[in-house]
């Protein structure tokens, strides 16, 4: 059998960089999938691009504007939809003594 | 006489007008359809009826004054649950934003609200708009009105199957990669993907940058082209809105079209495309040669790379714009030993599937020893398929396919094979890297009683012409 795209292990790894957290049969199950879609979007490598120069799409340079204050959210509203707040965003410690 | 709810925006905005009807009548016309289909068909997730019977009652009281009011003053409608509306839950379809309440406004939304549109209400998507049949919403499936065993489309499934219910008498709906106009071509009702830029995209949760778009679905091309006049324009809070000169589509619907060239590209008629649909499609192709219009065939050679090419730009700028929900800003948040177990799993958690599924193509494709083979060679291949259609689009004025290869398909046909459902977005998704407008409209009807689509492709900024060819074909039928 040839080795598959993706292996169980990069799904995982995937995973993390998504910080997703998925269960074990998650991974097996989307090893499979990802595998087959990766397959097939490989496709790409056929097309010879080599004329081509990488670009964005949206169709407009940088845009600037003056930098004017103008009205916006509110403290209290900034932060309204998160769970732990007062007046500002309450996380656990990020930073921990080893 | 028809019910209220069965009225296009003009026959509306005209009784209105004369003051045959009141605003207060024809949104209590759609609440009490809603009321009655909801239960089985499901196209909305939230419902905003107290403040709808109140806008209907001040817009009433507005037209008796003699105020000078828009023809969308007192129509009600609704929006996918991709815009943010203040005050009022905006989920994307996903449990990880449920109970969402935005502190702001999408631009499209305050657009129909200073005119007097009158929201009603919130409908049901695929989850960020993953989808094309809106089986992947955090809220459970919404049904085809029309044939309730089969699939509205997607992603934007809610918004064309109450459009098609009279659940609102327009929907506002969001178009990355077919989600407009296949579910308008599966709900036998028109939609508008517009040229990227031609609409504000404040406000609208993000899928793909490059690719989303903001756009009506409705009865008709009549009423896009209404709607399409009071939502488009530059918009200082979207740097990527355009600048280019609104229209005034309803005026140019009339245009004579002889003599104008339709393109039909070879490689949309060929495997894969169901045999009733190829023949109600060229049927409408023979429609458009007593009309007057020249039919020449046409070659788009990078056609069979679109998919691929779609899905790894795509995807990559939705993992990116998927990262914001963290449990911690807004949405449900899981416990956690640490921050990063608490965004970890309330991702888990949070995120469906299809979700899943498709950040992590993404991540992939952007991924340390990847992003040259993916990456940034599918936004290679991205500009090759946008050359293609260009060249094409100066032989011909515009370029006529069917909209989806497939008629309406049954719940959990493509369960198994998540790429199959993919595949069926083949005569969509091109637009979408190439910012070209889309629009589709009903072609005809199968032996069973399934709605096909034809989609009308055009220049960049070309509504005007899109909704001119639909329109004569609506005339015809």
């Amino acid at each position: 059998m040839t080795k598959p795209i993706i292996t169980k292990e990069q799904v995982k790894h995937i995973a993390d960089l998504a910080k997703i957290d998925l269960s074990p049969h998650e991974i097996e199950k989307y090893q499979k999938e990802l595998a087959s879609i990766l397959e097939y979007v490989k496709k790409i490598q056929e097309v010879d691009t080599k004329k081509i120069d990488f670009k964005t799409h949206v169709g407009v340079k940088n845009v600037y504007r003056e930098d004017v204050p103008t009205e916006s959210l509110t403290q209290e509203e900034a932060v309204s939809q998160a769970k732990n707040k007062d007046g500002y965003i309450i996380v656990p410690t990020v930073i921990t003594k080893k | 006489m028809k019910n209220l709810y069965e009225l296009t925006i003009k026959e509306a905005a005209e009784l209105l007008k004369k003051g045959e009807i009141s605003s207060f009548e024809l949104v209590q016309s759609c609440l009490k359809q809603i009321k009655k289909v909801e239960p089985e068909i499901h196209a909305y997730i939230t419902l905003n009826e107290e403040r709808a019977l109140e806008q209907a009652k001040e817009i009433d009281i507005r037209r008796k004054k003699h105020e000078k009011l828009s023809d969308l003053a007192g129509i009600p409608y609704s929006a996918k649950d991709v815009y943010c509306t203040k005050g009022l839950q905006t989920t994307a379809g996903s449990k990880v934003l449920e109970g969402y309440i935005p502190q702001y406004t999408a631009t499209v939304i305050s657009k129909l609200n200073d005119v007097g549109a009158i929201l009603l209400g919130k409908t049901n998507c695929d989850a960020f708009g993953f989808g094309t049949s809106t089986e992947h919403s955090g809220y459970g499936v919404t049904k085809n009105p029309i044939d309730t065993e089969r699939v509205p489309g997607g992603s934007s499934g809610g918004s064309a199957a109450a459009v098609q219910y009279g659940g609102g008498l327009f929907s506002i709906a969001e178009d990355t990669g077919g989600s407009i106009r296949c579910p308008a071509s599966f709900c036998g009702v028109a939609g508008l993907k517009v040229t990227y830029g031609r609409v504000s995209r404040y406000g609208a949760i993000s899928y793909a940058s490059s690719y989303d778009t903001v756009g009506p679905i409705a009865k008709n091309t009549e009423d896009l082209a209404m709607i399409l006049e009071v939502i488009a324009g530059h918009d200082p809070h979207d740097a990527t809105s355009s600048n280019e000169k609104v229209q005034d589509y309803s005026k140019l619907l009339d245009r004579s079209i002889k003599g104008l060239k339709i393109g039909i590209p070879k490689e949309y008629f060929q495997d894969g495309l169901d045999e009733e649909v190829k023949e109600i499609v060229e049927k409408a192709i023979e429609k458009y040669k007593s009309l007057g219009c020249e039919i020449k065939s046409i070659s788009l050679p990078y056609t069979e790379y679109a998919i691929a090419a779609y899905y790894v730009v795509g995807l990559s700028e939705a993992s990116a714009n998927l990262a914001r929900f963290d449990g911690i800003r807004y949405g449900p948040q899981e416990k956690g030993e640490n921050w990063m177990d608490i965004i970890t799993s309330s991702r888990g958690k949070g995120f469906g599937e299809e979700e899943k599924r498709r950040i992590m193509i993404g991540t992939y494709a952007l991924s340390a020893g990847y992003a040259d083979e993916f990456y940034k060679k599918a936004q290679k291949v991205r500009e090759l398929i946008k050359n293609d259609l260009l060249r094409a689009l100066k032989e011909v004025d515009i370029i006529l396919t069917p909209t989806m290869p497939v008629l309406p398909f049954k719940f959990g046909e493509n369960d198994d094979d998540p790429l199959k459902m993919w595949l069926a977005d083949a005569y969509t998704v091109t637009l979408n890297p190439s910012g070209l407008p889309g629009l589709s409209v009903n072609a005809g009807w199968s032996k069973d009683g399934l709605p096909v689509g034809m989609q009308l492709i055009g220049p960049h900024f070309r509504e005007d012409l899109l909704l001119n060819f639909g329109h004569k074909y609506e005339n015809e039928k």
